[in-house]
């Protein structure tokens, strides 16, 4: 049960739908983050660097929310996600996507983790310095979203396939402007 | 000097947002919504917050800007703001406001960390939903906006004069664009 009285929607979608003031600019935010297509990054790069840095942080909703949007995007199944929460140097992203999923998991720990070497190791597989400032800020912003989730303790379905069934209609819709009780 | 070439002198957060303004319109509306509503707790309390969070995540730039910031709000009283940053429990400051201290150091460490506990004693002392829900968003924002500094090494001042002018601005004018322009407020030379 969350701790404060939210309309009974899972996971984030709660604390949105109570305080729309902050949903507002916090959809703004993943919508320019996560799906703009004005970037290097594809969306499917993009949703899994969040996906990464929520299952680092422990946060079951936005893993599976986030890990089926990667997974609609690259074509990945569940397993293939999974495999690269569990141990992303052995799976057959690119070298580029290892170096910025580094950097992700520095972020995760405290922005101090991140050295030098990993920006120097990312640039010299092709990363520019957009891409680097949106992995850190993609990283850091799901600091914030994973501890606003479990922060208020709000629920999440249990049912992995849920996400996975939902996540053709949330990558189309996008994150501004779709009706939260949909 | 940052981790990329944010091609501007600007200190701290806003030579990252002058970089990508379009990153930086919603990071400044959610600043300006959780900073500086008077609904609930007040501009100075949720300031204070942030101070607290951001010097746990040993984030020099922004619990040197937010603890200003604060101070500014509290005409002038640095010495409360500095025993909220660094011991909150000792400090002269309501026990609702320490009680949502102590549910945003839990969101520090990760949502999880906030206990049934925190929540029954915020309210005993006279926390609504509004304000623990705005205390626990404003703690997770500051999860990012000092991994955001420090993850791309932004530019941080260590001469302490220099962060009183850019706190005026944004207590005066608020977190708007103004906040990354080109332009910037400068200590005077005394």
């Amino acid at each position: 049960m969350p701790h404060i009285n939210l309309p009974n929607l899972p996971g984030i979608r709660g604390p949105m739908a109570y305080r729309p003031e902050t949903a507002k600019p916090l959809n703004a935010l993943a919508e320019v983050l996560l799906r703009d297509d004005n970037n290097t990054l594809s969306r499917g790069e993009r949703e899994l660097i969040g996906t990464y840095v929520s299952s680092l942080n422990d946060c079951f909703f936005c893993q599976n929310v986030h890990g089926a949007l990667a997974g609609h995007y690259l074509n990945y199944d569940i397993n293939a996600i999974d495999a690269v929460k569990k141990d992303f140097p052995s799976t057959a992203i690119s070298e580029k996507m290892k170096a910025l999923l580094s950097i992700a998991a520095s972020v995760q720990q405290g922005g101090k983790f991140v050295t030098r070497q990993q920006i120097e190791g990312a640039r010299q597989l092709g990363a520019t310095d957009r891409e680097i400032h949106d992995t850190v800020l993609i990283a850091a912003a799901f600091c914030m979203y994973n501890r606003y989730v479990d922060g208020l303790a709000t629920w999440a379905p249990q049912d992995r396939q849920f996400y996975v069934d939902r996540a053709p209609q949330r990558a189309e819709e996008g994150y501004v402007g779709f009706d939260l009780f949909k | 000097m940052p981790h990329i070439n944010v091609n501007n002198s600007l200190a701290g957060i806003r030579g990252l947002m002058n970089f990508r303004p379009e990153t930086a319109g919603p990071l400044c509306d959610l600043a300006e919504v959780l900073l500086r509503s008077k609904d609930g707790l007040t501009p100075a309390e949720r300031e204070l917050i942030a101070t607290h969070v951001s010097y746990l995540n040993d984030c020099f730039y922004c619990h040197n800007s937010h603890g200003e910031i604060a101070c500014y709000y509290l005409k002038g009283d640095r010495e409360l703001v500095d025993q909220v940053r660094k011991d909150y429990q000792h400090a002269e400051v309501p026990d609702k406001l320490k009680a949502l201290l102590q549910i945003a150091s839990h969101v520090q460490q990760g949502g999880k960390f906030v206990t049934e506990e925190d929540i029954a004693n915020a309210r005993k002392h006279g926390a609504t939903d509004k304000d623990i829900h705005d205390t626990v968003l404003i703690a997770a924002a500051f999860c990012m906006f000092n991994r955001y500094v420090d993850g791309l090494a932004a530019t941080t001042p260590a001469d302490l004069s220099t962060y009183p002018p850019r706190a005026k601005q944004v207590a005066e004018n608020g977190y708007g664009n103004h906040i990354f322009s080109a332009k910037q407020p400068v200590a005077k030379i005394v």
